[in-house]
């Protein structure tokens, strides 16, 4: 009750700020569009509308970061966490207050990128059903992220560090923009140990119906998810300890 | 019973001793100011009590519950009123109101009666479906005020409720917080003398991190000779007692 009554105020705050429609669903939207224009005049293989569309999927979820770090970082600056401390929430309250309201937000961003995919010709089968499904899982990374900074950063910082910093990094390890082999090295073995690359092979791979191509993937992000999980909870009550 | 029973609280930030063996009990329904110069312990003191943050030394017994053992039981207790204005700003006044009920596990039926009192006591109907970050400072802090009283706490801590407020905002929020004697045990801290002076039944002066002084207003102004409750307290702290 206590953690749905927060998780409830946590929606309806992200929700609420224009910013967060335009970039959480707009923007991986407009570089659909932008890229399959693109790739109407100039064809590329990366920028096909079956690769693109899942994995802007991705790229989208480095969105989901900016907000969870962002609401967290406003409310501990804002003294309203202080009040909500001092109030008899538990720590996982908190947690999961902050991580419940991202899932629905996710799987709509998704739903989102294959149905502007499909007004560029993203045929409409039911392993679509399933990459957007997939979101749920792939998104727990994000959002643990985002808590992590959010406990530690300045809303400034988080501005700083997730939306720019994260963004491009999610965008240049995730091989969305570039073949990763064309660059190779150690730029490509970095951004296989790094979980980017792998969501979008997720994506891509349910997309396609090669569902044997994910479990390797999967069992990465969601090691990823785990450990990030784990360090943003310390983190996050480490914080929470301070007053 | 005794509203508050602190004991020998102490709170130490590296080298900096914030809060230096506190002793002090207020009686259940007291309205008590702690005043002080800037890190004088103030806000550390209350985040002990509050169970913000832990105690390195001593203890306190809130209606006889201790802040290190029963830091839940103690909670339930107590409502806060921190020193920035602490609302959620995308929330209208009444989800913000909805909000403290949520987190304080109250039936839908007992929110909606709750809700009620609150917005007729905190004159909250005109306002009640706009959202928090578009009201003005005063009525801001007036929510706040209210979402601190939402549960019915036994006990209130308000940290500077009226700093940086206009005179017509601090003397209405006065108002509200007046209203509050007798029913509920309040702790303020204030930079506001005469805000102390009009409110308080007691008054406890800090100063690096110690208690040097606690009693009525009357009082601590007739053991320094002043006829003025600013010049009692600036005897105070510059240890000009006679």
């Amino acid at each position: 009750m206590k953690m749905l009554t927060f998780a409830k105020r946590t929606l309806k705050e992200i929700l609420r700020d224009p910013l967060t429609l335009f970039f959480g669903l707009g923007f991986p939207g407009v570089l659909i569009v932008l890229l399959s224009v693109i790739q109407s005049n100039i064809p590329v293989p990366l920028f096909e509308i079956d690769k693109l569309a899942p994995a802007m999927i991705i790229f989208g979820l480095s969105f989901i970061t900016l907000f969870s770090a962002t609401i967290i970082a406003k409310d501990r600056e804002s003294a309203l966490l202080t009040r909500l401390y001092a109030s008899p929430m538990s720590p996982l309250d908190f947690i999961f207050g902050y991580t419940l309201p991202l899932l629905p937000i996710s799987l709509v961003q998704g739903v989102f990128c294959f149905a502007v995919g499909m007004l560029f010709g993203l045929e409409c089968k039911v392993t679509i059903l399933y990459a957007t499904l997939m979101v749920i899982p792939l998104s727990l990374f994000f959002i643990a992220l985002g808590l992590l900074f959010g406990s530690i950063l300045s809303q400034k910082q988080v501005g700083g560090v997730c939306g720019a910093l994260l963004t491009n990094l999610a965008a240049w390890f995730s091989g969305i923009w570039f073949d990763l082999d064309l660059v190779g090295g150690t730029f490509k073995k970095i951004a296989y140990a790094l979980p980017f690359v792998h969501g979008v092979k997720i994506e891509q791979a349910l997309y396609a119906g090669e569902f044997e191509a994910v479990a390797g993937h999967l069992l990465l992000v969601l090691g990823y998810a785990v450990v990030t999980f784990a360090l943003a909870s310390l983190l996050f009550l480490r914080q929470m300890r301070k007053g | 019973m005794m509203a508050i029973n602190i004991q020998n609280l102490t709170k130490r930030y590296q080298d900096v001793v914030a809060v230096d063996h506190l002793s002090l009990s207020i009686a259940q329904g007291e309205f008590f100011s702690l005043l002080g110069i800037n890190g004088a312990g103030k806000t550390t003191t209350i985040k002990m009590l509050s169970c913000l943050v832990k105690p390195d030394e001593g203890d306190a017994f809130l209606l006889g519950h201790s802040i290190r053992s029963a830091p839940a039981q103690v909670k339930a207790l107590l409502g806060i009123s921190p020193q920035e204005t602490a609302i959620a700003t995308n929330l209208t006044v009444k989800e913000n109101l909805e909000l403290m009920c949520g987190v304080h596990g109250f039936s839908k039926a007992k929110t909606a009666e709750r809700i009620d009192a609150m917005v007729e006591e905190f004159r909250l109907r005109s306002i009640l479906d706009k959202k928090a970050g578009k009201l003005s400072g005063g009525w801001q802090r007036r929510l706040s005020l209210a979402m601190a009283l939402m549960t019915e706490p036994k006990i209130l801590f308000l940290d500077e409720p009226t700093l940086g407020l206009d005179v017509i905002a601090r003397s209405e929020l006065w108002d509200v917080i007046r209203a509050l004697k007798g029913k509920v045990t309040v702790i303020l801290t204030t930079h506001y003398m005469e805000e102390a002076e009009a409110l308080s039944d007691r008054i406890g002066i800090m100063k690096d991190g110690r208690l040097i002084a606690s009693g009525t207003a009357e009082e601590l102004k007739a053991q320094t000779n002043t006829t003025k409750f600013e010049d009692a307290f600036v005897a105070w702290v510059k240890g000009d007692t006679k």
